[in-house]
């Protein structure tokens, strides 16, 4: 019972693991930027993939999303769904006005 | 056969741990329509973010350093509150008050440096009213702001509740959610920091 408490809802070692790694996947994008390093589009690059996977980083460390128990199944899976929602969302909203748009300047 | 779903529904009902996670599934929907909410003002922002209408633009009123003080105010509060559950799902009451109350100062932090930087965008004419790509920046960043000032009013709330009650299952189960709430804010500041803060300052 408590070793499945534990796998659920983490421990010291697991939180302070993912802090450390938070740390280190917020500061890299902000010196990227600060002391503009590499060029727009590289930058950019980096810190979009960065940003995703310290969004990884939290959902495993923070929020705890796995596929071992049955319970972080379910939630893992809820969220996989709204990521995809979102991606539609935001990636054909960004699409369709930045299409129509470039058509309007022609 | 009766008398086995009767018995099955009953061991549900003494499950206490049972009825807490499907608490804890209800409220992560919920967190899964709110990331919606937030996908919209993403995608309002990113359509209007270029349209200064003669103002400034991003470049011109982000500070960095201001804002990676900020991240970090919000980052350490994750790592506090993580304590606070473990010190509450190990019964030790003034631990997990600490760990709140600490937690709950870093929010506080971090709401009033945005406040501050809200109130001077605001002083030097920079409002929500100037151009297309402040009003999405104010009502992104903004409600990021109101999400996580409602946090700090649920974790005072629960703070109360665990110095009149204790560490009950019930409580538990609440101090799960905002958890859950606490965590996913910081992943949406991911986001606001990445999209709005870090590409709009890019050269």
């Amino acid at each position: 019972m408590s070793h499945h408490d534990q796998a659920a809802h983490g421990s010291v070692k697991s939180y302070l693991v993912g802090f450390v790694l938070s740390v280190v996947l917020t500061v890299i994008p902000f010196w990227l930027v600060m002391t503009g390093h590499l060029q727009t589009g590289p930058t950019v690059l980096t810190i979009l993939i960065l940003a995703v996977v310290q969004i990884a980083v939290h959902l495993k460390y923070f929020l705890h999303l796995t596929f071992r128990t049955e319970e972080g199944r379910i939630n893992t899976l809820t969220f996989l769904f709204s990521a995809l929602i979102i991606v539609l969302v935001v990636g054909l909203s960004v699409w369709i006005i930045y299409a129509s748009n470039a058509m309007m300047m022609q | 056969m009766a008398t086995t779903v009767l018995n099955q529904s009953h061991a549900h009902d003494d499950g206490h741990h049972d009825s807490g996670g499907n608490t804890l599934f209800g409220f992560w929907i919920y967190l899964m329509t709110d990331c919606l909410l937030f996908a919209s003002a993403f995608a309002t922002y990113a359509v209007l973010f270029m349209n200064t209408a003669g103002g400034p633009s991003g470049q011109e009123i982000f500070e960095l350093d201001y804002v990676l003080v900020e991240t970090f105010a919000l980052l350490f509060s994750s790592i506090t509150y993580g304590f606070a559950m473990i010190a509450a799902q190990g019964q030790k009451r003034s631990a997990t008050q600490l760990w709140l109350g600490l937690t709950f100062v870093l929010g506080a932090i971090f709401i009033g440096m945005e406040v501050n930087e809200f109130q001077h965008l605001i002083a030097e004419g920079f409002g929500p009213q100037r151009s297309a790509f402040l009003t999405a920046f104010f009502s992104l960043v903004g409600m990021h702001g109101l999400h996580v000032t409602a946090g700090l009013v649920w974790m005072l709330v629960l703070m109360v509740e665990v110095s009149k009650r204790g560490l009950g299952v019930r409580t538990c189960t609440r101090l799960g959610c905002l958890s859950l709430f606490w965590h996913f804010l910081d992943i949406v500041w991911i986001c606001v920091f990445t999209v709005v803060y870090l590409m709009g300052s890019v050269q």
